[in-house]
């Protein structure tokens, strides 16, 4: 197995480049790439577009700030394709403000379509969001006499995902609830960028244990934060 | 004369008596949450949570949180034996496959038709679906949780939703701290009620169509 590049997290911001689609894991911040998101918040990059579930929590009294609110709060996107924006009162002003174009998608509609991009299809049919808004657009399919919506695949430029454990071929294993979208996020860039806790020589892992397969990770960067507490 | 205090309480406390053991239930931020604080200890129910877990444990004690062990409000929680963690498209392979017994959910509004409004109010709060249109479209029972009446005295049961709607046709009961309601041939059949209220009480301050079940009843709680 070949290893790796293991680069530092501001060489992973340097790979995200004004107006791409950035995928990033994490779920209102429980297994985000923290690190990664710093360096991106401190290189400035703007005009991307964020696949997430959520845009995090930005609670400004309460001193509370997780996942990519940082990018949010430093209006570093165009437009967020995610299912949750209620924890995060800058997304939703700068949506009133018209200054960043939300697309509020549901959750397991989200997984799937970033799941089809990844795993070769074109879309997805889902039951979900039939007769609400969320139907608007779409084509509907009926089979079998229950009424599907066709989703499209949602790929991106870059994924940034965390990982409590990698080897150094790439192969990540995750912490409990901080799998949630990391898994999926991986599989759906052309470029996968996996922050970790912890780096182990090839070999290190059993292979059986393996969440995310080595092939779908092209760089490693070891998390400054995060660490288990 | 009976005046309307809200109880959130009773009507968890009215949920969790639905469960007999065995049942995978979702239990939405909020209201819902309280539900788990009822389930009888020696009865099983299996809690799931759409963020990756089955087998939601109670929140733990002070200084045992770990970062990576949150419920899907980012609340630190505990995993029980026996429980399994797993991806977003796994968790939502559960809720829209039919392996969720029980979704409990709150609401903005419900309406007799079945029909749950609970994650918009255009041009004022668009805190955005989450998990909850697959929760509600997937899941094989839907509980909608809610306090009878706004603060202002409004019915938060109606004839027709005027909000976007979370999913069509999709609620099969609706518990409010008055009583107990099912949703069946497009009215709202109520099946029991919660003292001090009265079903003539209940008809009065809904503002939608309800009919007594047979064997409509007061519950004991």
């Amino acid at each position: 197995m070949t290893e790796k590049r293991v680069i530092s997290a501001a060489e992973a911001a340097k790979l995200v480049k004004e107006g791409m689609t950035v995928h990033v894991g994490g779920f209102l911040g429980c297994g985000s790439p923290d690190s990664v998101i710093a360096a991106l918040a401190e290189q400035g990059t703007t005009n991307l577009v964020l696949v997430c579930n959520d845009t995090a929590v930005l609670d400004q009294k309460g001193g509370r700030i997780s996942g990519v609110a940082p990018l949010v709060a430093n209006r570093q996107f165009r437009k967020v394709i995610v299912s949750h924006i209620g924890t995060n009162p800058e997304t939703q002003r700068q949506m009133n403000a018209g200054e960043t174009e939300v697309e509020l998608v549901p959750q397991g509609t989200l997984a799937e379509r970033v799941r089809a991009a990844g795993f070769g299809l074109g879309g997805i049919l889902t039951p979900t969001g039939v007769g609400t808004e969320v139907e608007q657009g779409k084509q509907k399919i009926s089979l079998s006499g229950k009424d599907y919506l066709l989703e499209t695949a949602l790929s991106g430029d870059v994924a940034l995902v965390k990982a409590k454990k990698a080897d150094k071929a790439g192969n990540l294993v995750y912490s409990m609830t901080a799998r949630n979208f990391n898994p999926l996020m991986a599989t759906a860039c052309p470029v996968v960028i996996a922050e970790v806790e912890e780096l182990v020589e090839i070999g290190g892992l059993d292979p059986d244990e393996v969440h995310t397969p080595s092939i779908f990770v092209t760089y490693l960067v070891q998390s400054e934060s995060g660490r288990p507490s | 004369m009976i005046e309307y205090h809200e109880n959130k309480e009773i009507i968890a406390r009215r949920i969790a008596r639905f469960f007999h053991g065995g049942e995978v239930v979702n239990l939405g931020i909020g209201l819902p949450t309280l539900v788990a604080n009822f389930i009888p200890k020696d009865k099983t129910v299996i809690l799931q949570s759409e963020n990756g877990l089955i087998g939601l444990g109670p929140a733990p004690e002070p200084g045992k949180a770990h970062k990576d062990l949150t419920n899907a409000g980012f609340m630190p929680v505990t995993i029980l034996p026996g429980g399994a963690f797993f991806d977003s498209a796994t968790s939502f392979g559960i809720i829209r496959g039919g392996h969720v017994d029980y979704t409990v959910l709150g609401v903005l509004e419900v309406d007799q038709e079945g029909n749950l409004a609970n994650y918009k109010i255009p041009g004022r709060m668009v805190p955005g679906m989450g998990g909850a249109m697959d929760l509600v479209a997937g899941s094989r029972i839907v509980i909608a949780a809610t306090t009878h009446c706004e603060k202002s005295g409004a019915s938060k049961l109606k004839r027709r939703c005027t909000l976007p709607l979370t999913a069509a046709k999709e609620v099969d009961i609706v518990v409010t701290d008055v009583g107990y309601f099912k949703v069946e041939g497009g009215v709202f059949v109520l099946k029991e009620w919660f003292e001090p209220y009265t079903p003539e009480w209940i008809k009065e301050h809904t503002d939608a169509d309800i009919v007594l079940a047979p064997d409509c009843r007061k519950a004991e709680l």
